[in-house]
C-alpha cells in the first residue's frame, strides 16, 4: 500500500529504535504519555514497545473516544432507542460500551431498539431522509476529529428542512483533558506527550503551547503510523535531554500551527462550550465539551426528547478511571482478564482496541505470561 | 385406441415477474411445480430425479464417511465474484474436503421469504448447479420451506455434504505439533471485503472479488505431494486469526506468524486500512490453512503453488510449545503482538 507501508518499514524502525537507545541516557527513566487511542492502538498493534529501551516507558492516555464516555451518556442513547422509538445511529466503537442494567447499545438492539451502526454522520442524515415518519438521532461522540462532520450533518439537516433528525451531542475537547491530567492531585511522572494526530489536523499545534510554556511539558504531535510514533519518542527524548519544553510537530504532512480553519469555523458556528461535562475517569471538567448553539437547538436530541444526563457510578472494582489518567496499568485492575474481557467489558477501556485495557489484552498479554 | 399423453397444462413459472408465495411451501401443486420447474431441472442428476423423500446412494466400498453441514446467510445475496448459491456448494464441499475426505454428495435445504423474486431464485439455483457440476459433487436431495414476508432475508440455504475418507488418512485440528510449518493457500480477506463492498450502506466501490471456490481439487494435490499433513482448515468466518486460534487451542500449542509473509491483495489491504479492519479477521471462502511437518513445508508450498487456486500460497509461520496457546506475530516493524480471537463482530474504529 503506497504511502502506508513506508510508515511501517521494519528497516527504518530498527534505525529509529537504535537511535532512541543511543540517545536515551542510561542513568534516567523517561515516561511519555501518548494521549490518543490511535497511538495506543499503533503501539500495541505493531509491537512498538518491543523497540524501546527499558528506561523509555509509554503511558496510555485518555484520548479514546469511547473510553471517556460515562455510563450515563450511553444510557441516554439507549433510552432514546427503547423509550422514544428513535432510530439511534452510532459509530461502531460505541456499540459495545457497557451501560446501566447490563445493557449496551448492542444489547439494546437485541431487545428491540432500532440501533444502527453508521460510518459517518452523513449516513444518519440520509436515514432521516429515507424515514420521514421516524425520528432519527445521531449519537455524536468523539474529540475534535469527529466534531466537524457532526456540524456538517446538522447544517445539512437544516438545509433539507428535516424535522426528524437530531443529535445527542457528546463531543469533547482534547486540551482540557490534557490539562486535567497535569492538574490532577495524584501527580504522575510524565515528562512529555505524544500529541494527537487527527485531532491536530483540525485544531493545529497552537492549542498545545500552554502545556510546553506553562507546565514545562514537551509535546510532539505525531501521526498514527508506527514510524511516526517512534520518531516522536526520539524527539521527546531529545527535548528532555536538552532540558527543552516545546511543541514540536512530527506530523508535518498533515498538521500545521493553525489547523483547519474552515472546520474550526464550522464547529464554532454550530457548537458552543458546555459549562461542565462529566468524563469517565477524569470527572467533571469545566469547558471541556460542546453542545449545540441556540440557533440549532431544534436538532438537539436532549431538548427534543427531554433527555437529561444522569451520572452513574462505575463498577466499584473497575480501575478505568485510574487507567485513563495513567495512574494504573491495565494489569493492576482486579477485574482485568477475568471478570472484564473484550467479550464482556466491565469498563470502557476494555471496549475499543484503542482503549488501554483492550489493547493490552488483545495484543500484549503474552508479556504477562 | 391406446391412451395418449395429456397435453401439459401446467403454466410455466414466471421468472420475470413472479415471486415466492406462501403456496410455494404449502405442499400442494404450487410447491411441486416450483421444485420441478426451478430446482430439479437445474440441479438435475439421477438421484434427485428419483423424486423420493431421500436419495438412495451406493454404499462406499472402503474408508470412513465424513459428513458436514453449513447454513448460508449472506447479505447481499449476489456479491462481486459469486452469490449465495455457489457459496452454499463451495462452503460445504470445503468442510468435507479439509477433513481429508473426497466429497461425494450434497443436500440442500432452502428457506425462502415470501415475495422473493423467482428470477433471483433461479439465478441462485443456476449458480449452485454450475458450482456442483464443476466440482463433480451433485445435490442429491433437498427441501424447500417458505416463511412469511419479513421473517427471512430473501433466501437461506443449508447444505450438507457427505464424503469418503481413506483409511490411513488422519487430519484434525488436534494434530498441530511444535516445529510444524503453517501455510496458507493464497491472499487473505478477499471474500469478506467483497461482501462489505457489495453492501450499499458503505457507499464503497471496489474491484475486489470473493474468492469463493471448491478446494477439494487443491487438497487432492496436497495429499498427492506426499507431505506429512497434520491439519487442514478453511479460514471462513473470523478469518485466519480465528482459525489459527481454534487450532492452537485444540492442539494445545502456540504459534508464531510472520506479518511480512502474509499474502494480502493490496486492494484488500487498502480497503481494510480505510475501514479500520484487520484482514486477518476477514472471511475467506476459497482459502486453506495447512499445517505440516517442518521438513515438508517446501514440498507442500510447491504443490500449492502448482495449482491454480494456490498460486499465492505462502509459509506464514510455525507451531511452538506454549502453555497459553497464544498465536503471536512478529510484526513488519520488528515488534511482537498477539493475534487474538475475534471479539464479537469486527467494528470499525472512530479515529
Amino acid at each position: 500500500m503506497k504511502y502506508i507501508d513506508e510508515f511501517r518499514d521494519g528497516e527504518l524502525a530498527r534505525g529509529l529504535s537504535e537511535a532512541i537507545r543511543r540517545e536515551a541516557r542510561p542513568d534516567r527513566r523517561y515516561h511519555f504519555m501518548e494521549f490518543c487511542g490511535g497511538h495506543t492502538h499503533a503501539i500495541s498493534r505493531y509491537g512498538v514497545a518491543d523497540l524501546l529501551p527499558d528506561n523509555v516507558e509509554m503511558i496510555h492516555g485518555p484520548g479514546c473516544p469511547v473510553c471517556v464516555l460515562p455510563i450515563g451518556r450511553v444510557d441516554q442513547a439507549i433510552r432514546l432507542a427503547l423509550d422514544n422509538d428513535v432510530i439511534l445511529c452510532a459509530y461502531g466503537d460505541c456499540l459495545r460500551v457497557p451501560a446501566s442494567g447490563g445493557l449496551s447499545l448492542l444489547r439494546a438492539k437485541a431487545s428491540g431498539g432500532d440501533i444502527r451502526m453508521v460510518y459517518s454522520s452523513a449516513d444518519a442524515v440520509e436515514l432521516a431522509r429515507q424515514h420521514p415518519d421516524r425520528q432519527v438521532a445521531f449519537f455524536a461522540i468523539g474529540f475534535e476529529t469527529t466534531t466537524p462532520p457532526t456540524a456538517v450533518a446538522i447544517k445539512q439537516a437544516l438545509a433539507l428542512g428535516l424535522k426528524n433528525f437530531s443529535v445527542l451531542c457528546c463531543h469533547v475537547l482534547t486540551p482540557p483533558a490534557m490539562m486535567a491530567i497535569l492538574n490532577a492531585p495524584e501527580r504522575i511522572a510524565i515528562e512529555g506527550f505524544v500529541g494527537p494526530a487527527h485531532v491536530s489536523t483540525v485544531i493545529g499545534s497552537r492549542p498545545y503551547e500552554p502545556f510546553a510554556q506553562q507546565y514545562g511539558k514537551p509535546v510532539v504531535i505525531a501521526g498514527f503510523e508506527p514510524l511516526d510514533v517512534l520518531q516522536a519518542i526520539r524527539m521527546l527524548v531529545r527535548q528532555v535531554n536538552d532540558g527543552r519544553a516545546e511543541v514540536e510537530n512530527e506530523f508535518t504532512r498533515a498538521v500545521d500551527r493553525d489547523g483547519n480553519r474552515k472546520a474550526q469555523a464550522l464547529v464554532d458556528e454550530v457548537f458552543e462550550l458546555r459549562e461542565i461535562f462529566e468524563w469517565r475517569g477524569l470527572g467533571v471538567l469545566p469547558n471541556s465539551a460542546l453542545r449545540l448553539r441556540p440557533a440549532f437547538a431544534e436538532f438537539d436530541a436532549e431538548l427534543r426528547f427531554g433527555s437529561a444526563y444522569q451520572p452513574v457510578d462505575d463498577h466499584k472494582s473497575c480501575e478505568c478511571a485510574a487507567i485513563l489518567r495513567g495512574l494504573k496499568r491495565p494489569t493492576e485492575c482486579k477485574l482485568f482478564g477475568n471478570v472484564c474481557t473484550p467479550e464482556n467489558p466491565v469498563g470502557s477501556c476494555m471496549v475499543s482496541s484503542e482503549g488501554a485495557c483492550a489493547a493490552h489484552y488483545t495484543y500484549g498479554r503474552y508479556r504477562d505470561a | 385406441m391406446g391412451a395418449t399423453a395429456m397435453r401439459d397444462y401446467s403454466r410455466p413459472l414466471d421468472l420475470k415477474n413472479g415471486r415466492v408465495e406462501m403456496a410455494h411451501g404449502a405442499g400442494g401443486r404450487a410447491m411441486a411445480h416450483l421444485i420441478e420447474a426451478l430446482f430439479a431441472r437445474r440441479l438435475d442428476n439421477e438421484w434427485l430425479a428419483q423424486g423420493d423423500d431421500g436419495a438412495v446412494l451406493p454404499a462406499p466400498g472402503a474408508g470412513r464417511l465424513v459428513m458436514a453441514t453449513d447454513s448460508h446467510v449472506v447479505s447481499p445475496l449476489f456479491f462481486p465474484g459469486g452469490d449465495i448459491g455457489c457459496l452454499a456448494v463451495h462452503g460445504t464441499i470445503n468442510d468435507v474436503a479439509v477433513m481429508g475426505a473426497r466429497p461425494l454428495w450434497l443436500s440442500a435445504a432452502f428457506i425462502l421469504e415470501e415475495g422473493f423474486p423467482l428470477g433471483d431464485l433461479a439465478r441462485i439455483v443456476d449458480s449452485m448447479a454450475l458450482a456442483a457440476k464443476e466440482a463433480g459433487v451433485p445435490v442429491v436431495t433437498g427441501d424447500t420451506k417458505v416463511v412469511e414476508r419479513g421473517k427471512g432475508d430473501g433466501v437461506f440455504i443449508t447444505t450438507t455434504g457427505v464424503g469418503i475418507l481413506p483409511a490411513a488418512r488422519e487430519l484434525s485440528g488436534r494434530r498441530a505439533r511444535p516445529g510444524d510449518a503453517i501455510l496458507v493457500s493464497g491472499t487473505l480477506g478477499d471474500h469478506g471485503m467483497a461482501i462489505m463492498a457489495g453492501r450499499d450502506s458503505l457507499g464503497f466501490e471496489s474491484p475486489i472479488l470473493s474468492d469463493t471456490a471448491a478446494l477439494h481439487g487443491l487438497i487432492d494435490a496436497l495429499h498427492e505431494c506426499g507431505a506429512e499433513l497434520h491439519v487442514l482448515r478453511d479460514p471462513t468466518r473470523g478469518g485466519l486469526a480465528t482459525t489459527l486460534n481454534e487450532i492452537a487451542r485444540q492442539s494445545g500449542v502456540g504459534m508464531l506468524l510472520q506479518e511480512k509473509a502474509m499474502p494480502i491483495n493490496p486492494l484488500v489491504a487498502a480497503a481494510c486500512e480505510f475501514l479500520g479492519l484487520d484482514p486477518l479477521y476477514v472471511a475467506n471462502e476459497g482459502k486453506l490453512v495447512a499445517i505440516c511437518a517442518e521438513n515438508d513445508a517446501l514440498a507442500l508450498l510447491a504443490a500449492l503453488r502448482a495449482h491454480p487456486l494456490g498460486v499465492h500460497a505462502a509459509i506464514i509461520g510455525s507451531v511452538h510449545e506454549d502453555p497459553n496457546h497464544f498465536v503471536q506475530m512478529a510484526t513488519t516493524l520488528g515488534g511482537k503482538r498477539i493475534v487474538d480471537w475475534l471479539t464479537g463482530d469486527q467494528l470499525p474504529r472512530i479515529c
